[in-house]
């Protein structure tokens, strides 16, 4: 087991070492990748996102012999637990900065302490453009993707296939109207007409059929799907239950991973669109990385938020060896703007950089989930269709309303 | 085309069979809870997770032993059953002369412990189980495309109703069942083993989850939450049916199926919330339920 009891003993209730340790100064260097360990979206980050991490810290502490230690927790997808694990780490543990951070909520809470504190948060499951918009903070960091790269991906690439009248089935929380807003805004940008949608109740739906067939009738050419998970899935497995995609309607997953489409399998899953930063199979760096990293994943695939982990750790363990680590340990603001000031490149992601407003700029990958002849192997499910370049992916600087940027 | 109340006839029809669908599931879950609350005055919490393992036998089965569906679902409800036998033996059994609650107690805690069990094993994401060959495929009925296998739910359940209905109200062991409901003591008094008795009934109920379980398997995705989201639903749909009311959970559970599908047609945010408007009604003018006896 590569996830050690104590750490998680250490993590859950940070109570194991209760009373102030002299940690802070001297001794090994403390990430915490705070996580989903046990909730809808443990597979997509989780335990993989803390072998990323740590695969980041053992690569840097073998070449420069600075001692890193990573802990993780688990924030249950609740922000006031999220935050209660992030002060007792900042205060009692003597943790310097955060990895991770799936689910908005809980990354807008945890932010703001971070900023209070001077410390540091490295966002890769962090999916909402508002992070890195009106909620910014110049103390953290946005690196694997947001809701913005999504839409444009996947929405734009189908419309310029000639799909061009869309139908949402939106999961009724603020993710996936974020998403719908988002899409809806490249759809018709881009010609597209957007005509209708039906918001479901989240999470309390595991039939979806209903809402598929209000799709179908309204005769749109594309579904969008505004929701993640296991609520995808279904939608997915039903629609090719009903018989839509044999009439030629597509889907398109707003928000669909390498996990989603091995959960899927390829006989439901083959011909699908989605857009991600990463894939294992992308070029010999990545499949490097996935090759050293496999060993921390128990069988499970090197996903995006693992390779997330592993690139914004790794630079952010640049920025402190570059800045020196008493200074880094004193100030989280100069570790971030030093990130900022230094080039990013890493074998998830190749060469890049991070903005002003702390977005990581990276391309957007889009992938066509495999037909089963075509798979090679278990993991062996995407193929390469499309390319969104850095600096397109990404909002424009001047839209996202981050009130520190001056632009 | 035409409409009713604004919405076109196909969509209004298609909406109406998918609730029935929907409500043979509602139907089967809430009879399994209505037959263990009626003999063993038992609200069993565990039932969502029992419907959960259930589907992840089927699907054991399968990717480990190489046995299909069928196979499934012969075998499923009598290794599930069989779980449900060792927990009540072990455990429900000390609580019969507690109060409601602490089966309550129980039991929901041994749901979310199973739960967890599956999640921290099988991850949260899911796994894939096919339909059958043999089910695959669909009937266009003109106003809609009806996948064989809905079809196949809704006449397994249905059958499966029956049965359970005329096994409780026409047989020698259902009158022996309902006897032992009334006043334990007196049929034990004539010869009748009724502690393994009621141990039987709990495993059957929990059998009715499982079958649930692998009939769901196919369309929905196999993950540790799935027996989550209906289990509150049909907790809902016994309330209104009355409590232990075998009759009572199976129409109520087919008739909300359908209420939920218009639902979902006129106004979607509210389909989860319906049902729970309709509990909180029956029980200020019915507290028993609609079937119950006060």
């Amino acid at each position: 087991m590569p996830l050690h009891r104590r750490d998680v003993l250490l993590a859950g209730s940070g109570l194991a070492l209760a009373g102030g340790r002299a940690r802070a100064q001297g001794g090994p260097l403390r990430l915490g990748v705070l996580t989903d360990m046990s909730g809808p979206y443990r597979d997509l980050t989780g335990p993989g996102s803390f072998a990323g991490a740590r695969q980041a810290a053992e690569e840097f502490s073998a070449a420069t012999g600075m001692a890193v230690e990573v802990i993780v927790g688990d924030h249950q997808n609740k922000p006031d637990v999220g935050a209660n694990i992030a002060r007792q780490w900042f205060d009692r543990e003597g943790v310097e900065a955060l990895v991770d951070l799936p689910n908005s909520a809980v990354a807008l809470a945890v932010s703001g302490i971070a900023r209070e504190k001077n410390k540091v948060v490295l966002g890769s499951g962090v999916g909402s453009t508002v992070f890195t918009g009106a909620q910014c903070s110049p103390n953290s960091i946005q690196f694997t993707y947001d809701t913005y790269m999504l839409a444009k991906g996947t929405g734009d690439a189908l419309v310029k296939q000639g799909a061009d009248s869309w139908f949402f089935i939106t999961a009724d929380y603020a993710f996936g109207h974020a998403l719908q807003a988002d899409t809806s805004r490249f759809v018709e940008a881009a010609g597209g007409k957007v005509l209708g949608a039906t918001r479901y109740p989240f999470p309390a739906t595991t039939d979806f059929s209903s809402f598929l067939l209000q799709a179908q009738s309204s005769r749109a050419k594309v579904i969008g799907l505004a929701n993640a998970g296991a609520d995808l899935i279904n939608c997915i497995k039903q629609a090719r239950e009903f018989g839509l995609l044999r009439s030629g309607v597509k889907l398109a997953c707003l928000l669909m991973t390498v996990v989603d489409s091995i959960a899927l399998g390829l006989p439901e899953a083959q011909g699908l669109l989605m857009t991600e930063s990463f894939y294992w199979d992308l070029n010999d760096r990545t499949r490097a990385f996935a090759e050293r990293v496999k060993g921390k994943r128990q069988g499970a695939v090197v996903h995006a938020s693992c390779a997330g982990c592993y690139g914004v750790t790794l630079h952010y363990l640049k920025a402190v060896k570059d800045l020196g680590l008493e200074r880094a340990r004193a100030s989280g603001l100069e570790v971030v703007n030093r990130m900022k000031a230094m080039p990013t490149d890493d074998d998830a992601f190749g060469p890049g950089r991070i903005r002003e407003d702390g977005r990581k700029l990276t391309p957007g990958y889009l992938f066509q989930v495999k037909s089963p002849a075509e798979s090679r192997g278990p993991f062996d499910v995407h193929k390469l269709v499309a390319t969104t370049p850095a600096e397109e992916a990404a909002r424009p600087l001047a839209e996202g309303g981050c009130p520190f940027v001056r632009t | 085309m035409d409409d009713i109340f604004g919405i076109p006839a196909p969509l209004l029809f298609g909406q109406l069979l998918l609730g029935l669908i929907n409500g043979a599931f509602y139907a089967m879950m809430s009879l399994g809870l209505a037959v263990i609350f009626g003999l063993l005055n038992i609200i069993n919490f565990t039932h969502g997770a029992q419907f959960m393992m259930g589907a992840f036998a089927a699907w054991m089965l399968l990717e480990w032993a190489g046995l299909n569906y069928w196979w499934a679902l012969l075998l499923v409800p009598i290794i599930i059953g069989f779980t449900g036998v060792v927990l009540e033996r072990l455990m429900i059994s000390r609580l019969y002369k507690l109060d409601h609650l602490y089966g309550l107690l129980l039991t929901f805690g041994l749901g979310l412990i199973i739960e967890g069990v599956f999640r921290n094993q099988f991850g949260s994401s899911g796994l894939p189980y096919r339909i059958p060959p043999e089910l695959q495929g669909a009937w266009d009925l003109g106003f809609m495309f009806l996948p064989i296998y809905r079809g196949w739910v809704v006449i397994a359940a249905l059958v499966l109703c029956l049965a359970t209905w005329l096994l409780i109200e026409k047989t020698r062991l259902g009158a022996y069942l309902r006897a032992a409901t009334e006043n334990a003591p007196l049929v034990q008094a004539f010869g009748v083993n009724v502690p393994r008795m009621v141990t039987l009934t709990y495993g059957f109920g929990v059998a009715l989850a499982a079958i649930g379980g692998v009939l769901a398997a196919p369309i929905y995705s196999v993950n540790p939450q799935m027996g989550t989201n209906l289990i509150i639903v049909v907790f809902a749909v016994v309330v209104i049916g009355g409590m232990g009311s075998i009759l009572g959970s199976i129409i109520t559970g087919f008739g909300l199926g359908i209420v939920e599908g218009l639902t979902k047609v006129f106004y979607p945010e509210a389909s989860a919330t319906v049902i729970f408007v309709i509990m909180a009604i029956v029980l200020l003018a019915r507290p028993a339920g609609l079937f119950g006896r006060a």
